[in-house]
């Protein structure tokens, strides 16, 4: 029972960061410029490698044929717990560093209390991981900064951005019944007390680049417990294509 | 530093980074641990990113560079401690800008230069430090791109990781 709930935990974790991460993916070759194409297909390099340790302990207690792979691609749409906020499609490179900025900051205070989980994986994940994300935020928070307070366009664009994808933000933060238990068994974070730092880190940063929050704060909650929006089933008709036109192949 | 023989010491030595061949993977510091058991040496080794790609090539290296000399290797990837760029030798710092990637610096001077500010990391074609950070992502999530002002060569650096 235990194991059970962790590894919906650790689907929780590894979730944000492999659509995210996929969402990054497409990307590659498609990016404003060359240096961002390479920055962006990095950070999403980053958060793959962080889903395959989580999924490999996913793998581990899920036991006999489950492999990272399987847990990675063989679900379906309602299985997988990540938020409405990473399956949104990248749009223009404003929507691609807000999202971006948005999940990073979040992600950056999850992997700070992880730090301190009560389980050990957990926690070398979460050390292992910190140094990257660290790098992710500092990336994202600067092309906030040059793009809102840049020229009226790119200015433009990023309230615009902003005003659309803020209201998925909140979700991060509406613990599930699995965060809920991770929370009082010591394995993860209390959200609750992450989301003020959080909206205490982003508006200021949002100052500092001269946007601003729009005041509508809730799109819907019930991504993580399988809800998507339609995005989600594009995503996985790219995603798990190879795995499920010819199953369990390897590279 | 791992208490092996020399031979072994060599062994591992001979393998490098696929990505950076001219940097042993002893000088890069991710082997952290052997062990002899039941005839097999158990290697643990470490990444640098959760991502890198090279961490499988590196494990296949390891042991088809052991069944050369007839001994068995059993790879163990471990993540904790995470790796640093603390423990990459001398020697490995002087391959690196001997290869044309900055070494990493201070975590102070590292930080300065990845926000953008100029004059901190000295070229690696010509020397100079009068340089300017292109982007903080490079050819790999552990380098940044640089490039020289005076000679106008860019080259990597290799980001501090703490």
């Amino acid at each position: 029972m235990l194991q059970e709930k962790l590894y919906d935990y650790l689907l929780h974790l590894g979730d944000n960061s492999m659509i995210l991460g996929q969402r990054l993916g497409e990307l590659c070759g498609h990016a404003a410029e060359l240096e961002t194409d390479i920055a962006l297909t990095n950070i999403s390099l980053d958060l793959f490698g962080q889903v395959r340790n989580y999924f490999q302990a996913a793998a581990q207690i899920k036991g006999g044929d489950a492999t990272e792979d399987s847990v990675a691609m063989l679900r379906y749409e309602h299985e997988y717990k990540n938020t409405y906020l990473v399956e949104q499609p990248n749009e223009d490179f404003a929507h691609v560093i807000v999202r971006q900025f948005f999940f990073d900051v979040y992600h950056q205070l999850v992997l700070n209390e992880l730090m301190k989980s009560k389980n050990e994986t957990l926690v070398a994940i979460a050390k292992k991981s910190i140094k990257e994300v660290d790098y992710h935020v500092d990336f994202s928070s600067t092309w906030v900064k040059r793009l809102g307070d840049g020229t009226e366009e790119s200015h433009a664009k990023m309230q615009t951005a902003v005003n659309i994808l803020w209201r998925y933000s909140m979700e991060l933060f509406k613990a599930t019944e699995i965060e809920s238990w991770a929370a009082d068994s010591g394995v993860g974070p209390d959200l609750d007390q992450l989301k003020p730092i959080y909206l205490e880190r982003v508006t200021s940063l949002l100052q500092e680049a001269t946007l601003s929050l729009p005041e509508e704060t809730v799109f819907q909650y019930g991504a993580k417990t399988g809800m998507h929006s339609e995005n989600m089933g594009f995503i996985l008709a790219e995603f798990q294509y190879m795995q499920r036109a010819y199953p369990n192949m390897k590279w | 530093m791992l208490g092996v023989s020399t031979k072994i010491e060599e062994l591992l030595t001979s393998v490098s980074d696929p990505e950076i061949p001219v940097l042993s993977i002893m000088d890069m510091g991710i082997v952290r641990k052997v062990e002899l058991l039941d005839n097999a040496y158990l290697i643990d080794i470490t990444p640098t990113y959760s991502g890198c790609p090279a961490m499988d090539t590196i494990g296949d290296d390891i042991v088809s560079a052991f069944e050369k000399e007839g001994l068995k290797a059993k790879i163990n990837l471990v993540l904790a401690p995470a790796w640093t760029t603390d423990w990459i030798t001398e020697r490995g710092r002087k391959s690196l800008e001997d290869y044309g990637i900055a070494a990493p610096r201070t975590a102070e001077v590292d930080k300065a230069a990845l926000l953008g500010e100029a004059n901190t990391i000295n070229c690696t074609n010509c020397g100079s430090i009068n340089t300017k950070m292109v982007s903080r992502f490079g050819s790999t999530a552990c380098k940044a791109l640089f490039q020289c002002n005076d000679c106008h060569e860019p080259f990597d650096y290799f980001k501090c990781l703490k």
